[in-house]
Formats: C-alpha cells, structure tokens, sequence
C-alpha cells in the first residue's frame, strides 16, 4: 500500500535530496548526484523485480481485463508504429546501407558487405533505433498518462478496488513495449536491408540480390538471432520499466509531469545505450 | 462471551496515528480511538486539512497508522495483502473527487472493479453494471468519459463503482462538497436507504461513514457524530450531543456560512 510504496523506493530520501538546497562547492554537488542517481538505481531496480514478480505470479489473475490491455498496448508499442518504422527502414536503407554497399563496391570489398550489415544493422543501429524511436513516442505518452493518473489520485482508487496498479497498470506496457520492440525490429532490419540493396542497385552497384542476401545470410550465426531477440526484449522491458518508475512509483503533483517526463526520457535513453554495452560484451565474448 | 466477540467492530483504531497521504511523514490525527459498529452511520466532520481523508483512507487500509493499530473487519491493515484481499473488498471507498478513471466511460469505470475481481468480460459484466447505473439514474451518462460529466453525476458515479461489489462498509469523503441541495437531498435519502438495506443489496443493512466540512445537512437522531480538531479525533455521540457541544470547533461545523462583504 501506499507507505509501503514509499519505503519500497525510499522516496523520501530521493524527495529530500531533489528539493534540498543547491550545495556550495562542486564536490558536494557530485556527490548528491551520485547519491541520486544511486538512490534511482535502487528505485528502479525494485520496480523491475517487483514488476517480475507481478508479471510470474499473476497471469492467471483477471485476465479478461488484462489480456484486452495487453493488446492494446502491443498495437500502441507495435502496430500503430509501423508506417512510421516503414518509413526510417526505407530511409536508413537508402543513407547508410545503400551507400555501405556502394562504398564497399568501389573498393572490390563486397566480401564484407555480409558481416558489416550484421554488425551495422542486425546489432547495433535496427535494436537501438527502434528503441530510441518506441521510448520517444510511447514511452513518453506512458510517464504523461501514469503521471497523471498519479496526480489525480487514479492510482489510490485502484488500490480502493483491490486491483493492483502494477498488475492493471504496468504489466500490459511492460509486455506491450517488449513485444512492440522486438517486432519493430525485425521489421526495420528487414526494411532496411532490402530497401539498402535497391539503393544500390539504383547506382549500379554489381550485386545480384541473391549475392546481397546470401552473404548476409551466411554472416548471421544462430547467436545473432538469440542475442536479437534478448536484446530487443530487453530493451522493451527496461524502457517500459523506466518510464512507469517515474510516472506510478512517486507521488506527483500536475506540475510536476512535463518535468518527470523529461527525466524519464534522459534516463531511457541511457538505460538503452547500457543495455547495449552490455550486448556488446556479451557479442564479444561469445 | 464478551461484545467484541459478538458483535466484532467493522473498523477499530486503537491509539492510531494517521499520516497525511501526500507526504506519509506528517501526522495529521493522533492517538484516535474509535469504533465502528456494524450497522452504524457515522459522520466525521472537521475543516479543510483537517485530516478526514486521510483518517478514511487509513480506515480504508490504503494508509497505514504511523502509530497505534487500525483493524478492518477484525483484520490488522498493517498485514493487508494478497490473503486479505476479500475483507479488503468488504469496504467501499468514495474519494472526494471522485478520483473515477479518465480513460474510461462511466460503465466502464463502474463495470472494472467487478470485471477485475470477478474475472468476468464487459459482457458478463453489463447486466449488474446497467442495474446499478439505472439505480443511481446514470444510464443516459454510460458512455460518457468523467471529463464530460457534471460534479453531480461524477459523484454518482464514484459511488456506483464503490457499490458494484456490494461493500458492507461504504465510506464516502465529503460526498456533499460542490453538490447542490438538490443532489445533496437525494444524496441523503440514498445513503438512509443504504444504511437500512436497500433491496438490491438484499435488504442487508450497510454500514456508513461520512466527512464532512458542515454538519447540517447530516442532522439525523439516528447517526453517530465526530469531529477533527487540533489533531485530535473526538467522539460526539448523537445529534443532540453535537448541538449540545461547546466546543468551538462544532459550533463552527454548525454555523451558516458567513457571507462575504465588500
């Protein structure tokens, strides 16, 4: 319940120390922010594990609510972002990989045109594209609405029903935003890919699209597609994760949202671009 | 076999603390000792800031005593979780604004704590829901969101998503604020029928608490009567306890609001 949501994510201390006075030297000032940002870690951490446990223990729970919301947040996170996903893939097709390709073939290095779309587009730019574009467009509309509903004491009323906000409220993102990510990937990749060979072949680049696909074919391992998948998952999870921390799991005032919103934002973004150094080590390793 | 064990209060605080919800550091009421019986009908008044929400909120389980002990239905809130979810169920909460769903239309907002509890779809749900509605007279507002709805009929339905799990202890807070003596006077009846068992709750008398920032409208032989003063929670007893009282901050309760002049 509600102190125990505070104790949960200490937010009293967070409050204190956001609304404390502006120390006087650089050194104080660092360590309030280390201090902050360690006290987030910790915050976000227990949302995450709290939200785990919600998502394992209560799936069976009122379903025919939450399946109906689950769907319509893997239509918001998915579907409706999908013209939109067309559009960069066409885009990114025709700036980077379309002139990868031609620049590849002009120096007779077409051998690597396999394994530099795997490492360019598979690994890094499709996954964390499509994370920066979904955390932009839906993880801001999640902080704004769970922000608001916070301030206009929604969440309260739920708790006055029984009904569990992390369960009502935050399980659907969750599992929308990790699916909608994921799909959204694939899509782009794919997108991107193809539309990148039709570049080149627009600049007589001498590449059959057989030779194009094969060579991207024979340079993805059976990692690749593992590694994509958790990936993008992740993503998804820890995004959704972030932008509900700072919209359910403090108290907020109206005014307060836009600020939130934008913290929540700053935070995804570095969550993101730490998840993928993570994925990086791991693709190294492995 | 003593009272207590008999007829076992529906709510007891015993040296209870309550916070403020906003800020869950600052104690509003302190050392409060009240009992609620079933059956009765209890209105708590107290100015603005006084802590009446906060008090109904405690009662409710959604805040926890920073001191002393609240028990709903014999059950300490403290331990409120999973396991308690059915005597949590057996309170209806009605926020004072509301606080109804804004993404969701009046049916919808009334039909969710059924759906959610009972696991039932919108259209297992619509039968109670549309009884229920046409009972508070919202039927023409189903599908409106609260957004497009006047105070009158948002409180209604607040109140209509607090009754679809038919409650035994339904506690409204300031149910009368920003409502007209129109709204106020079938207000007052509804919650009579209530409280004595109104038929579709199969004649079962429920118990009721009320805030309030004005005691007259609740003047009733039959109700019970507190106030909220300094911090302090003090039980009145009955109607003619309150007009008996001296203190200043019933009198105040009880006195017309003074007009302004230029």
């Amino acid at each position: 319940m509600r102190g125990n949501l505070a104790k949960t994510f200490h937010l009293t201390n967070l409050q204190v120390f956001r609304h404390a006075v502006a120390p006087k030297s650089y050194t104080d000032l660092l360590g309030r922010k280390l201090f902050l940002a360690l006290l987030t870690i910790q915050g976000l951490g227990a949302f995450a594990l709290i939200t785990l446990g919600v998502i394992l223990k209560k799936h069976r729970v009122a379903r025919s609510v939450v399946q109906p919301r689950i769907r319509h947040e893997i239509n918001r996170a998915g579907v409706a972002l999908l013209p939109m996903f067309i559009f960069i893939a066409l885009a990114l097709g025709f700036l980077v990989v379309g002139q990868t390709v031609s620049a590849l073939a002009k120096v007779g290095a077409t051998d690597y045109l396999g394994s530099t779309m795997v490492i360019v587009i598979v690994r890094e730019l499709g996954p964390l594209l499509t994370a920066v574009l979904v955390l932009a467009r839906v993880g801001t509309a999640n902080v704004i609405e769970l922000g608001t509903a916070r301030a206009l004491g929604e969440v309260e009323a739920l708790e006055a029903l029984g009904i569990d906000p992390v369960h009502y409220l935050i399980v659907p993102r969750v599992i929308g935003m990790a699916l909608g990510i994921f799909s959204l990937t694939i899509y782009l990749i794919i997108g991107a890919l193809a539309s990148g060979w039709v570049f080149a072949f627009l600049q007589d680049v001498p590449l059959t699209p057989g030779d194009y696909f094969k060579q991207i074919a024979e340079a993805l391992g059976w990692l690749d597609f593992a590694l994509l998948a958790l990936k993008t998952l992740a993503f998804g999870f820890f995004i959704a994760i972030v932008t509900c921390y700072h919209g359910l799991a403090q108290p907020l005032r109206l005014e307060d949202v836009s600020r939130v919103a934008v913290r929540a934002v700053t935070q995804g973004v570095i969550v993101c671009v730490l998840l993928d150094a993570v994925f990086i080590v791991l693709y190294l390793v492995t | 076999m003593n009272e207590t064990t008999i007829n076992p209060a529906v709510v007891e605080m015993r040296e209870a603390s309550v916070s403020a919800l906003r800020d869950t550091t600052l104690t509003v009421l302190e050392n409060v000792n009240w009992s609620v019986l079933p059956g009765e009908f209890w209105v708590v008044a107290g100015q603005p800031q006084s802590g009446k929400s906060d008090l109904l909120m405690t009662a409710a389980g959604l805040l926890l005593p920073a001191r002393g002990s609240c028990r709903v239905f014999g059950c300490e809130t403290n331990a409120f979780g999973e396991a308690q979810l059915a005597e949590r169920l057996r309170v209806g909460l009605v926020f004072a604004g509301g606080q109804l769903f804004s993404q969701l239309t009046v049916a919808e907002n009334v039909a969710l704590p059924l759906r959610y509890q009972k696991n039932l779809s919108a259209a297992e749900a619509a039968p109670a829901v549309a009884a229920l509605l046409e009972m508070l007279e919202l039927t023409p507002f189903a599908d409106r969101t609260p957004a497009n709805l006047a105070a009158q009929w948002r409180s209604r339905a607040a109140l209509a998503r607090a009754l679809i799990l038919k409650p035994e202890l339904l506690l409204l807070d300031n149910p009368l604020a920003g409502l007209g003596t129109r709204t106020h006077q079938w207000l007052l009846t509804f919650l009579d029928q209530l409280w004595r068992g109104h038929e579709w709750f199969g004649g079962q008398p429920m118990t009721i608490v009320a805030s309030t920032d004005d005691f007259r409208p609740w003047r009733h032989s039959g109700r019970k009567f507190a106030v909220l003063d300094e911090k302090k929670f003090f039980e009145l007893g009955a109607w003619s306890a309150v007009e008996a009282a001296r203190s200043p901050a019933v009198k105040e309760l009880l006195a017309e609001p003074q007009e302004f002049s230029s």
